[in-house]
């Protein structure tokens, strides 16, 4: 003990001397008991506001979502604003929109495990939820798409009356088969850490509530074997979550890019998608942490300007990277002097749809330029919520353009066309949000937001270390 | 499921003379009738929704006040090597291994529509609507060729229906086929001689000595698509 507030004095003097430790989650200890009073709390109040959110989204998700897709089913797809030569719109557009923020999600958890930062503690379930309903709202769009959705099976490998496998050749397929086992592998690095937690409600709840816990928690005691073998799990799941998250995403871009569109085929797309979910999904894990804080019961004490400050910081280096990948597709296009690809790319700049362009630009590279570098802003929660969410405004704009701007403008200018979204598909695509936001929110009264066994751990057990001119909590010693 | 030889050798293919068409799109009618392509209507047509197994791409040659219009009717191209193919999740798209064609098989598509954007010709059709045929119209379909229901993809497929029943008439007299005894909807009707079909495999066969033409080339081959349909076209104009 002695050593570590001999630690804090040096602290002091580094470039953070105005900061008071106390601000930073891992210096403002609170006793177990405390911690463990807060997060139920947290997950047991529901105000008025709350009622009347979960109401109206459950609402948007039944009329949005549900009742416009059902219209879609039943009247076919002229509803949408698809034609030739554009066969894909709005729906394949937010399907790779949800599919990369959710593989961020769990990224931003796996790695940030991995490579030890303390400060990703509090927030990592928040991330790891974002993932799987994400995965939910996404992995929709793949049915809602299909000119034929009750027949949807026929892409499914399982022994059948046709005697027929699907084509394993099509990247449907790897699609199919990549997001399920993301949704599977995900969900289960989920649950993991959950399960302590699961275990610490179920001690402090009666009735319906406890029941279920107790399913949940797997007869959780708090051995020390069982932390032993779960900390292995967690390692083993942060671990080998990384190369699956790469995969899965390269799998996404490999709809467009084993094709032969001008436009999609290149072989830059696999490393631009993943950066490009990841600047996307670390972003909306930003968002998501802004709500969670300003809505839910002791949120502010758990999550804090530094969490906004390091998150930032990532999202910067990110949007840095998504820019040089950026300028990599189009640079080599343009070089590479294909007649059509060049076409594109300066009607992209150029064309009718050139705002889109241009928005998507300011918003993934100017403004996350212009503000991240400022301590003071990336200290801001709603400062960082309103850049976060521009910066997912122009993610989506970039898989708009990378659709049916694409497509629109292929090799044979006979054949060009310009895709609107309709009403039916906007309604869709909304509904996808509030389902998203409705099961966020169900699912914030349901199972403890932050992990607060690994809140504790951190507390508890800390040392400090020096990286660079920095000193920065640090827990290594207890693996 | 690219080119594979497996006992028949058959290898359809169409010429198509640019110099002789006039573009009076009789082809696309003839093929329309032949294979029960729906008729969308005027709104659908002009808001890009029209379906056609062949379509004229109409253009114009020269530079003011110098203008000829130039055709070129635009079919399924029966890729050798074709990028519908692969990207089926369902095997909806398939190379037929009789005709050596590019066949679409209506019950098996799910309508993900991803064959359509990878195709470069923009010669697949999807069905946003179900077909409506009021009474009496419906006996106009032809009783060889499936009516589509929506949500399916479509195309040409060199009336396989004929070159079926061709096949099958030559095997009854005990013969084999000649050349031009298989004609599909559009080469029949064009009354300008411009299409014309055969077996490729047969290098006597016309549609083989015309493929040799010095005017011939194909469309986009330099994507490695290897079509099977050849155009004809030289310097001059209107067919000049």
């Amino acid at each position: 003990m002695a050593a570590e507030t001999k630690l804090f004095g040096k602290l002091k003097t580094t470039e953070q001397e105005h900061e008071d430790p106390k601000e930073q989650l891992m210096f403002d200890p609170r006793p177990r008991e405390e911690l463990n009073r807060m997060v139920m709390e947290m997950m047991t109040t529901t105000t008025r506001k709350f009622w009347l959110w979960a109401i109206g989204l459950g609402a948007g998700v039944a009329v949005l979502l549900f009742g416009a897709w059902g219209y879609m089913i039943s009247t076919g797809m002229w509803v949408t604003g698809l034609r030739r030569p554009i066969y894909w719109g709005v729906f394949i557009v937010t399907f790779v929109f949800w599919i990369g923020i959710s593989h961020a999600g769990t990224f931003v958890s796996a790695i940030l495990r991995v490579f030890k930062s303390e400060f990703r503690r509090p927030f990592t379930r928040a991330a790891e939820l974002m993932t799987t309903f994400g995965l939910a709202a996404g992995a929709l769009y793949p049915l809602i798409h299909l000119g034929r959705v009750w027949v949807f099976y026929f892409m499914v490998p399982y022994p059948n009356a046709r005697w027929l496998w699907p084509n394993f050749r099509s990247p449907l397929v790897w699609d199919l088969l990549a997001i399920t086992t993301y949704l599977l592998s995900s969900t289960i690095y989920l649950y993991l850490p959950l399960v302590p937690d699961l275990a610490m409600a179920r001690d402090r709840t009666t009735g319906l509530r406890h029941t279920a816990y107790k399913i949940l928690a797997l007869g959780w005691r708090g051995t020390e074997a069982e932390w032993f073998r779960l900390k292995k799990a967690i390692q083993i799941f942060a671990f080998a979550i990384i190369p699956v998250m790469f995969s899965v995403h390269t799998i996404v871009s490999w709809d467009f890019a084993v094709s032969q569109v001008a436009g999609w085929h290149s072989t830059i797309f696999g490393p631009y998608f993943i950066i490009g979910a990841i600047l996307s999904g670390v972003s909306a894990v930003v968002t998501i942490l802004y709500v969670l804080r300003s809505t839910l019961k002791h949120m502010d004490y758990f999550l804090r300007p530094e969490h906004f400050d390091a998150l930032g910081k990532l999202i910067l280096v990110f949007s840095m990277s998504w820019a040089y990948f950026f300028f990599n597709d189009y640079l080599l296009g343009w070089y590479g002097g294909e007649a059509a690809v060049r076409q594109i790319l300066t009607l992209h700049a150029s064309g009718p749809a050139a705002w889109v362009w241009y928005t998507m630009l300011i918003c993934n590279i100017v403004i996350p330029w212009l503000t991240l570098w400022n301590r003071k802003i990336r200290r801001t929660p709603w400062l960082m919520f309103i850049i976060t969410l521009l910066i997912n405004v122009g993610m989506y704009l970039e898989r708009y353009t990378i659709i049916p701007l694409t497509l629109g403008h292929q090799r044979t200018p006979f054949d060009w066309g310009v895709y609107t979204p309709q009403p039916v598909e906007i309604s869709i695509v909304l509904g996808t949000f509030c389902l998203f936001t409705f099961l966020y929110l169900i699912m914030s009264r349901l199972i403890p937001l932050v992990p607060v066994w690994e809140v504790q751990e951190g507390q508890v057990a800390h040392t400090l270390r020096k990286v660079g001119k920095a000193e920065v909590p640090s827990v290594t010693e207890l693996d | 499921m690219a080119e594979v030889s497996k006992g028949i050798a058959e290898k359809w293919g169409l010429v198509v003379d640019q110099d002789r068409c006039t573009g009076c799109n009789a082809c696309v009618v003839a093929c329309s009738m032949e294979n029960n392509v729906p008729f969308t209507g005027e709104d659908n047509v002009a808001f890009g929704r029209g379906t056609y197994w062949i379509y004229n791409k109409r253009m114009w040659e020269g530079n003011y006040p110098e203008v000829a219009p130039a055709f070129q009717p635009v079919m399924c191209q029966q890729c050798g090597s074709a990028p519908c193919e692969p990207v089926c999740p369902t095997f909806a798209a398939v190379h037929s291994e009789e005709e050596q064609i590019n066949l679409q098989i209506y019950n098996r598509c799910i309508g993900t529509r991803y064959c359509a954007n990878n195709c470069p010709y923009h010669a697949r059709q999807f069905n946003f609507e179900d077909p409506n045929i009021p009474e009496p119209m419906n006996s106009y379909l032809n009783p060889d060729v499936t009516v589509r229901r929506r949500g399916v993809m479509e195309k040409c497929t060199f009336c396989v229906q004929r070159i079926v029943a061709g096949r099958q008439t030559a095997s009854a007299e005990d013969r084999s086929l000649r050349d031009g005894e298989v004609m599909p909807a559009c080469v029949a009707a064009c009354p300008s001689g411009a299409l014309v079909f055969g077996d490729l495999s047969d290098p006597n066969s016309r549609v083989s000595q015309m493929a040799q033409n010095e005017r011939q080339y194909k469309l986009m081959d330099e994507l490695g698509t290897r079509p099977k349909v050849t155009y004809l076209k030289g310097g001059g104009r209107n067919g000049g």
